[in-house]
């Protein structure tokens, strides 16, 4: 099955939101971006998790991290360009073994019309798996929530760090 | 703007902070907060950072959002939380009233040779903390304002509170607990009653 191109029927936001809540998330930390806008939102009409705007990504490392020694699983929600301001947190994750679940919308990838966004796309799953971080990523609207439950056995049941690459070509071109 | 130095043992101000912590969570900062709380007495409920410098608070504020029962109290240094000035407006949006963030302050980077840090030419982490949001921010540079600090962090709140204590600027002999990070969670979730590993 090919990727839809551009944007597509299908509300893989609810089956992300519903693959999440299924593995038990209770903190959702993000740095919007448009590609996450209708998860976002799920999130914050849901009392039963807590959503935590953050300024800067890498505050969403330490936040999962506090989670976990508390006893709850968290998810970071960001975009690749936020991806650079998380590596030296990333520290954390490894060498406490601490399990991270992260989603990444890719901008730079696909039909981009930013110039400034190419550096840090590049650099976006070098960067990650650098510091550690088992790197899975997802094309297609019909594979995302598959590819997010997995991810978050392999976080939450195996102590890994993972982070979902949402393609850009899946979120479809930003109008400008 | 270089204010008068305080004459203030961290040593002695984070004992008195942590006496009879009761189940009080506590997170420290990378640098000598580690090695203070570690030297006013190692315990299950501390979880050391040795490194993720600027995380302190955020940790912090994951433990208090997991753990809405108990205190979590975050202490850390001045430099640590100049790293992550953004976790204490993400705090204050949050508001979580069991959370309580002490900045040690010697406006010193201690471990690196003593290098003046922004508080000392005046930035103010109060200020900043009263701008983010935070009601109950307090300030202290003796041991007397130390033991009224504790009473009122031990309080109930509406939200969080942030608390700097002003010490000398000095490098006491490090008090070191372990560095082994797995270890540290799983002892702190063991304390909590969670799974491990």
């Amino acid at each position: 099955m090919s990727p839809s191109p551009t944007t597509t029927s299908r509300d893989w936001p609810s089956d992300v939101y519903r693959a999440l809540r299924a593995a038990d998330v209770r903190q959702m930390s993000y740095v919007p971006d448009a590609g996450h806008a209708a998860l976002i939102k799920l999130f914050a009409d849901d009392p039963a998790v807590a959503s935590v705007p953050l300024t800067t990504e890498e505050e969403g490392i330490a936040l999962a991290a506090g989670a976990w020694l508390g006893g709850q699983r968290a998810v970071l929600l960001m975009q690749s360009s936020g991806v650079g301001n998380c590596i030296n947190l990333l520290s954390l994750a490894a060498i406490g073994r601490f399990p991270l679940l992260t989603l990444v919308t890719m901008r730079g990838e696909w039909a981009e019309f930013n110039p400034w966004q190419m550096p840090m796309s590049r650099a976006t799953q070098p960067a990650l798996e650098a510091m550690g971080v088992r790197v899975y990523r997802a094309d297609s609207p019909d594979e995302v929530a598959d590819v997010v439950s997995a991810g978050a056995a392999m976080a939450f049941d195996a102590d890994q760090q993972v982070a979902v690459l949402l393609s850009q070509r899946m979120l479809g071109r930003k109008v400008w | 703007m270089d204010r008068a130095p305080s004459t203030l043992d961290r040593r002695e101000a984070v004992a008195a902070l942590l006496e009879d912590r009761g189940d009080t969570l506590v997170v420290s900062g990378l640098g000598s907060t580690t090695y203070d709380c570690n030297a006013a007495g190692d315990h299950p409920a501390n979880f050391y950072l040795w490194g993720a410098m600027g995380g302190a608070a955020m940790l912090g504020l994951g433990l208090a959002l997991a753990q809405p029962a108990r205190p979590v109290w975050v202490i850390t240094g001045d430099g640590e939380q100049l790293m992550g000035l953004g976790a204490l407006a993400t705090v204050a949006v949050r508001n979580p009233s069991n959370l309580r963030i002490v900045v040690i302050d010697n406006s010193h980077y201690a471990e690196t040779g003593l290098q003046k840090s922004h508080t000392a030419y005046g930035v103010d982490l109060c200020a900043v903390a009263r701008g983010c949001g935070f009601k109950q921010v307090f300030e202290t540079s003796d041991l007397a304002g130390v033991r009224a600090l504790r009473q009122s962090l031990r309080a109930s709140g509406q939200g969080p509170m942030l608390g700097v204590v002003r010490v000398k600027p000095e490098n006491p002999p490090r008090s070191l607990p372990s560095r082994d990070a797995v270890y540290l969670k799983n002892r702190f979730r063991a304390h909590l009653g969670l799974p491990q590993g």
